[in-house]
């Protein structure tokens, strides 16, 4: 039993941080999304690191790394509110490379891996990363279709996240093609990235919010001394911890015991999407009158973690499936 | 990061729960009150003792097989799953022993380590007050020097287990009128067969008495019974606070994955599991409680790689109690009034779970622990 990370994987965390902290310090964050767009440079520059590729197989031209790495990345990611469609790429490559035909993944991946491609994964209707994306993973009833710009014909739309340039997304039944592998097996794949994500931002919002209570006095004190203000601050922790926790065995499932992933997703994105609402929301309350201004940048956060919290399936979703797998456990009803 | 078990904590594992199932220790006594189901403990502690399965994490020349801290926790969740009793000393196997072993003298340690382990010395925790719960440290018990003795008086609260104690963790003021009131404190062994204690039952909202209060009036108890020095007292009863819940967790946390088992089982009698509110419900039960199970392993590998624990230690308590009050909750929703029939299980867990917020640190006191220690946030200056 070991939760922590290898000397390589505390590498791959300390660089992502640092690089993060330099390139995406939150007047950039603030500008790209004003003016709602990807910073493309930031972008190509990860590409070169081949962070998008880190999950992917080195035979697609990725790192071959796991999903722990992964998420690292993911997290850091969260944390900054990076303007960079590296989440929504990972989906659409963690959905071809786990359900894709070896011809859709050979297309795809190397493109994906290198970030000269774009994507988007999720649902049809409103998805972050789709205004830019190159390729559209869309989830369908009973299945998943892989399409191209082109044949999904995004129609560019501002979410309430605009660093993440979102677009509606229809497809018609004969819209690109069907992804002939197990969709259900790579969507668990695909939760972890997007509640790894969440850790980060809720993990960020944690770390404002105590530097914000700290610093604002009120009565002649700092207000992070007040219990009402300090005990919410630790129930943000607690959210936080919990919710890392249950990533972290995703993504530990993910790598090395795939029986054991369609549960631990569904654990991570359920805690993972309630602790992005609760954690931000908390954030902005205990910011005061601040947290309510566009200049304070704690609902970049808060809005992350609402489209976050409902790409895939929000909390209450993934517990209708864990009730069902609890249900099976117990077994049928015995005979009266 | 590797989610598995070593081979040898595997083996670990099957040797217990092999042993667990060839040994149990029968069913609880039906009838005799709260004497017969302790004496049923302390039967159960003398048998885990005789198989060398009553305390693992002590070291092998203290009597114990000097067990890993993940071999400890395997331990606690293997009698959680076996549905057996912790031993009857388990204040004495938990707290006292480790905390002599830190801070007593080798004659201390050859005097009352085995008598621990065998059930034959049962302990007793006198550190509550009336005037000092949460405030441990404002504490008033007064302990004066009288030729080689001392002599103790003063008043002790949640004592567990003190009508069947043969000694006490005694912590007494030996010095008033210091800077803080920290200092002056002295940690004692207080022989509680003594005319001068009065040992009256709290009777808790349970109807049962786990808690005791004491009352003492010229305890004596001879010097050699100090244990880590006078005035030391803060720092020893720290030692074993730190002892308090470590492993025990992973007890409790089979215990309420059980619970919640029994509840899902009862859900899906009742077609409850189907209905939606009931599904949800019982679905963020079934991730908190695998929670709180990850983030105490968390913790736990956390010490045995960076040698000091993480926040988990605060934040799995807190997330347990609050969990298992709403666990406790829940099924009576789903089985409505006849759960809460005096004789009915759930009854009893009920009420039990209010204490669960409120013993070995409330949860506001646990919400300050992580908003000073681990977020660093200023302490309100005290009134």
């Amino acid at each position: 039993m070991d939760f922590g990370l290898t000397d390589d994987q505390r590498e791959i965390q300390r660089t992502a941080r640092e690089l993060l902290a330099e390139r995406a310090k939150p007047e950039r964050v603030r500008e790209h999304a004003e003016a709602g767009r990807t910073d493309t440079e930031l972008w190509a520059e990860l590409g070169g690191l081949g962070w998008p590729g880190i999950a992917v197989a080195e035979a697609h031209g990725g790192q071959g790394l796991g999903a722990v790495e992964q998420a690292i990345l993911c997290e850091e990611l969260g944390r900054s509110v990076a303007p960079v469609p590296f989440l929504p790429t990972v989906l659409a490559a963690t959905l071809i490379e786990h359900a894709g035909s070896p011809a859709q993944q050979e297309r795809w991946l190397p493109g994906l891996a290198s970030g000269a491609l774009t994507g988007a994964g999720g649902a049809p209707g409103l998805l972050p990363g789709a205004a830019d994306a190159d390729v559209l993973v869309l989830l369908v009833e009973g299945g998943a279709r892989v399409l191209s710009a082109e044949e999904a014909r995004p129609a560019p739309a501002a979410s309430i996240d605009p660093t993440r340039p979102a677009a509606f997304v229809t497809t018609g039944a004969d819209g690109g093609q069907a992804l002939p592998g197990d969709v259900e097996a790579a969507t668990d794949h695909a939760l972890v990235p997007v509640a790894a994500e969440l850790v980060g931002v809720c993990a960020s919002a944690l770390e404002m919010t105590v530097a914000y209570v700290k610093d604002r006095r009120q009565f002649g004190s700092a207000v992070g001394a007040f219990q009402a203000v300090s005990h919410r601050c630790a129930q943000m922790l607690l959210d936080t911890e919990g919710a890392r926790s249950a990533v972290s065995f995703a993504a530990w499932a993910a790598d090395a015991d795939p029986a054991r992933l369609a549960e631990a997703a569904a654990m991570a994105k359920a805690a993972a999407s309630d602790a992005g609402r609760e954690v931000t929301e908390a954030a902005i309350q205990l910011h005061g009158g601040i947290g309510f201004t566009w200049e304070a940048d704690v609902h970049w956060r808060y809005k992350r973690a609402q489209l976050d919290g409902a790409l895939l399936g929000g909390a209450t979703e993934h517990r209708a499936r864990l009730a069902r797998i609890l249900a099976a456990r117990v077994g049928p009803p015995a005979p009266a | 990061m590797d989610l598995t078990f070593s081979a040898k904590e595997t083996a670990f594992r099957d040797e217990l729960s092999g042993w667990l199932a060839a040994n149990p220790p029968g069913p609880a006594p039906a009838d005799g009150g709260e004497e017969a189901q302790y004496g049923w403990r302390r039967d159960w502690q003398r048998r885990l003792y005789e198989g060398g399965w009553v305390a693992p994490a002590w070291p092998v020349e203290h009597g114990g097989r000097g067990a890993t801290l993940t071999e400890s926790a395997i331990y606690f969740e293997e009698l959680g799953r076996a549905r057996v009793p912790l031993p009857a000393n388990v204040l004495g196997l938990l707290l006292g022993g480790p905390t002599l072993m830190v801070w007593g003298t080798p004659e201390q340690n050859e005097r009352y380590l085995d008598p621990i382990l065998s059930g034959e010395e049962i302990w007793c925790q006198g550190f509550s007050e009336p005037e000092a719960g949460s405030d441990l440290a404002s504490l008033k018990t007064k302990a004066v020097a009288d030729g080689d003795d001392w002599v103790v008086t003063g008043q002790k609260v949640w004592t567990s287990g003190a009508q069947h104690a043969k000694w006490c963790m005694l912590v007494a003021r030996t010095e008033s009128g210091l800077a803080k009131k920290h200092q002056g404190l002295t940690y004692f062994l207080m022989d509680m067969e003594q005319e001068e204690i009065q040992v009256r039952p709290l009777r808790q909202i349970t109807g049962e008495s786990e808690f005791n209060e004491l009352f003492i009036e010229g305890a004596r108890i001879p010097a050699e019974n100090v244990v880590g020095g006078v005035g030391n007292g803060w720092k020893v009863a720290l030692t074993t606070l730190m002892n308090e819940r470590a492993g025990l967790g992973f007890a409790l946390q089979v215990r309420m994955r059980q619970l919640l088992d029994d509840l899902c089982a009862a859900a899906a009698e009742r077609g409850r599991l189907d209905d939606p509110l009931y599904a949800d419900r019982l679905a963020d039960l079934h991730v908190r409680c695998e929670t709180i199970r990850l983030l105490a392993w968390k913790g736990l590998t956390d010490v045995e790689r960076y040698g000091q624990p993480g926040p988990e230690g605060s934040l799995v308590k807190w997330l347990w109690s609050d969990s298992n009050q709403r666990l406790t909750q829940l099924a009576v929703d789903v089985l409505g009034p006849d759960a809460l029939a005096a004789d009915a299980p759930w009854s009893y867990e009920l009420l039990r779970a209010r204490g669960n917020t409120i013993e070995g640190g409330t949860t506001e006191i646990l919400k300050n622990i992580v908003a000073e220690r681990v977020l660093g946030l200023p302490r309100l200056a005290a009134a």
